[in-house]
Parts: structure tokens; sequence; C-alpha cells
């Protein structure tokens, strides 16, 4: 099992995930991810002054899921969009102090939600 | 905070009774025994005595008793050893096994199948039982072996193994059972399972890591996998580690002595542990046959959470507990044992193993009745409601 492989600061976020639960309006939404691999992840954004004013997460999976998808959050919450956009998986994995090789697929799951959230407030015009 | 283990079917803390009588053959004991002089005498014998109790218990001669690595080594003996002398004296290439085997067995007959053997691997029903009739239809003049597991160590399922064992001697063709999770609970004369070959491994049993043992039925040949000298008639060349060899024994002996007890005892705190879990925590399902279960595995699915998160939250509150779901299986594919049930992978990821032992008390079992719905109900609060 990989939680000894897991650093204290994806522990931290796991234990404790910031921006956690639903939005009534979102502006943008996303849901990526699928039960039959076990991770399901839905992200709500509200955008301001093209800006990511608010975000908050719900997530179904491992430690590792839940920990990125928090450590997202808090990565773009108050960003420009164009900066958020830029955001990569690998950024995420980073931020958490690293990920155990076989658990980087998750941080896939965030950084893909951020992009069609994004997408999803653009299109919506 | 105090620790509550509950994973007994990964592994077992070393009985004191067996650290005892491993201590003299760690320390002043050491000899070679295959050495003439006293030492390798006095480490000789206490092998000969761990092998004569083995076989006492087992219910079978000495000389059918070996000692390897693990419950996987002896597996590899046995399937391996049978199947390359077989095809070595022109009598078949074809092996039957089951779908909920052990990786010890399974990947053992794939790996045979790569090498030119024919494999079937046969379903199971929801509760993971093999069917004695589906055995007997997929026996053919080729058959050199059948192997199924004499009870499963994810879900607990017992295989009906006399009755397996009734039409592999009708046929003609070697059974042989991998007994790792049975060997506290289950009957262990191999008169009465009928089986020509049968693995363990001593840390299942309160016993030390990096022993096995195989019974091998006299008459049976085998090929031998490893060559480097004669020990365990050739099967097993190596020198022997004496201390390893006498903890199995005693450990063993233990496990026989205190079976029924134990069984006893364990399997009611499972059904505490089985009737408290379904009671308190909505859409939470047992894996495995409610009867025909071994004493000490209480294993569910539970909806809309996923087992390696759960796993982490009872890690903090103190309790080990272990899961099938992909995320906690480092090849990021649910348990194949609990797909070949027939549980779709999107119920699989909530897979949770709790194994007791007979160190567990009724206080720890309360314990965890009490604080796992809380995790539960917080891990379904997190995730998106979905649709079905």
């Amino acid at each position: 099992m990989a939680s000894q492989a897991y650093s204290k600061k994806v522990m931290n976020h796991f234990r404790n995930p910031r921006n956690l639960g639903e939005m009534k309006n979102p502006d943008g939404m996303a849901q990526v991810g699928n039960p039959v691999c076990g991770d399901v992840m839905r992200l709500f954004i509200k955008v301001k002054d093209k800006k990511i004013s608010d975000i908050k997460f719900q997530t179904l999976g491992c430690g590792a899921a839940i920990a990125t998808s928090s450590m997202l959050t808090m990565m773009v919450k108050g960003k420009p969009l164009a900066q958020a956009k830029k955001i990569t998986k690998k950024a995420v994995a980073e931020a958490l102090g690293g990920l155990p090789p076989e658990k980087l697929h998750c941080s896939v799951l965030a950084a893909d939600a951020l992009k069609e959230a994004i997408k999803n407030y653009q299109n919506k015009g | 905070m105090k620790k509550i283990y509950l994973d007994y079917a990964a592994t077992t803390p070393l009985d004191k009774r067996v650290l005892k009588a491993m201590q003299p053959y760690l320390t002043e004991k050491f000899g070679n025994p295959s050495s003439i002089h006293f030492w390798g005498q006095e480490a000789r014998a206490a092998i000969d005595q761990a092998r004569e109790k083995v076989a006492k218990i087992l219910g079978c001669y000495p000389t059918e008793i070996y000692f390897t690595g693990t419950t996987t080594t002896s597996d590899n003996l046995a399937i391996q050893g049978a199947c390359w002398a077989a095809k070595k004296a022109g009598r078949g290439n074809h092996l039957i096994t089951s779908s909920v085997e052990h990786h010890g067995v399974l990947d053992v007959c794939q790996a045979l199948e790569k090498k030119g053997f024919k494999l079937t691997v046969l379903p199971v029903d929801k509760q993971g039982i093999v069917d004695p009739q589906e055995i007997e239809k997929a026996i053919k003049k080729e058959t050199i072996l059948v192997s199924v597991m004499y009870a499963n160590n994810e879900v607990g399922t017992i295989q009906p193994i006399g009755e397996i064992s009734r039409i592999t001697k009708k046929k003609g063709v070697l059974l042989h059972t991998d007994a790792a999770a049975a060997i506290d609970y289950l009957d262990l004369l191999v008169s009465n399972l009928g089986v020509e070959m049968m693995s363990f491994g001593a840390h299942k049993f309160g016993g030390p890591k990096g022993v096995g043992g195989l019974f091998l039925k006299k008459g049976v040949k085998l090929e031998p996998l490893t060559y480097g000298g004669h020990h365990e008639r050739g099967l097993w060349p190596g020198t022997e580690a004496t201390a390893l060899i006498v903890g199995l024994a005693k450990a063993l002996e233990i496990a026989a002595q205190e079976q029924k007890t134990a069984t006893r005892k364990v399997g009611r705190l499972r059904d505490q542990l089985i009737k408290g879990v379904l009671t308190n925590i909505p859409n939470s399902y047992l894996t495995g046959h409610p009867i025909k279960r071994l004493a000490d595995i209480a294993s569910f699915v539970i909806e809309g959470v996923e087992g390696e998160a759960i796993l982490l939250h009872l890690s903090d509150q103190g309790i080990g507990a272990s899961s099938g779901s992909a995320c906690t299986s480092g090849v990021l594919k649910p348990s194949h044992v609990l797909t070949a049930m027939g549980i779709p992978p999107q119920l699989a990821h909530g897979s949770l193993r709790f194994s007791l032992g007979k160190q567990t008390t009724q206080e720890e079992i309360r314990k965890v009745v009490k604080v796992l719905p809380g995790i539960v109900k917080k891990l379904r609060r997190m995730a998106p409601r979905l649709s079905r």
C-alpha cells in the first residue's frame, strides 16, 4: 500500500482537504474520471474579473486523489484564469512534495478537471 | 492511542513460544545440519524433530514433508515440479485451477501456459466457490493436476476440497491445495482432504517469515526447480534455516492445539464485526460465502467510498486493515478475486477487509464498529453525488 510513501503534505491535504464542497451557482463546472477506475472529481469555479474568485471540489477516490484535488484548488484560488489554465499535474504533485509513481495518474484528474471547468465557463459566454 | 491490528491474513505476529523454541538455533546451536560433527548433528536432530512434528499434525509420513522458503515457493515447487515431471515422462500437458487463487498459484499456472502447457482457469460463483462438477468436466486425458486453494484469503470462502479430491482420484489427476489461509482454523489431516500436495507458510500462523512447508504424497514425482544440493531430497537445495524450520513446527503445533478454541472465539468476534458493519453502515455488503467462510475474515464492499481512503483514516485511528481496491493494488486493477465473484469495479473500489487473530479482543471490535461509520460518512460527504 502506498500510505508510507505519501509525504506529510499529501497526508495533510488528505486529512484536512481545502475547499471541499458543492457550489450552488458555479460559473464553471466539470466532472472527470469515472467510477470504473475508482476516481471521480467534480470541480466548481466562480469567476470574477477574469480571476477564480472561488473554487470547490468533491472527490471519490484514494488518498492521492483527495490530496491532489485539495492542493489544486489551493493553488489556483484567486489566480487569473490565464495562469490557472497552465497548471500541470506535475506542478500539483511537486507542490505536494511528490507522489509515488503509481499515484501520479491521480494528479491528472485534478489538472484535467480544472481545464474542463474553465472551458465550461468560457463556453457559457 | 491503542493500536488495533486487523490484518492477520497479511501476516501474524511471532508467537512468544515460537521465538523461545527458535532462539537456541539463532545463537549457540548454529551448526550446519549437513556437518558430521556435533554442531551439525544437533541442528540435524532439530530439523528431523520438526519434520516429525509437522507430519504428525498433518497425518502423513515425515518423508512427505518438505521445508521451503514460503507458501509461494511451495506452490511453485508443487505446480511447476509436477508439470515438468509429467512432461518429461510424456504424461500430459494440461493443468486446471480456479479464478480466485492467490498469485502464488495463478501466476505459476500462467507462466507454465506461456511455456507451452494448456491451462483451464475455472470460474467461481458469486460467493467464490468452485463447482466440483466444473472441475470434473474440465479434466481430460492430458490433465496433470488441479490446484484449488483450501480457503480464500481475501473473502474467506472455503472450497470443497474433499469433494474435489474424490473427483481427482477417480480421474487419476493430482490435487494440490494452497492452504496458507487455513492453518489456524481448518482440518489439517491430508487424508481427510485427499490432496497429493499442500502448501503453507509459517508467518500466517504465528511462525517466522521466510519458511514454508509442502506436503508431497509419496510416489508423486516433482522436477526440482533449483539446484545445488541434496537438501530436502533435492527439492529445496541450500543450507537449511534450522531456526526457521523449528519455528514453523512449533507454530504449527500451537495452531493445531488451539484450533478449536480459536475458531470458536475468533469466529464469534468476526460475526460481531460483520453485524456491526452491516447494521451501522448503509449500502455495505459482505463478500464471500456467508457460512462456508474462515473464522477470521470479515470482508466487505462499501458503496460510494474508496478502499485506500478508508484504510488511511482507519490507520489514523490506530486500526490496521486491508483492501482489494485498485488504488491499493499497485497495478491499478481491482482484486481479481472480487472481479471473479462478479463484483463490478465501482463496488470493488470500496472493498475493505478485516482479518482477525487469536489476540483480537471484543474491545477492539467494538472500537472498529464505533469509528468506521463516521469514516464512511465523512468520505461519502466528500464525494460527488453520482447518478446510477
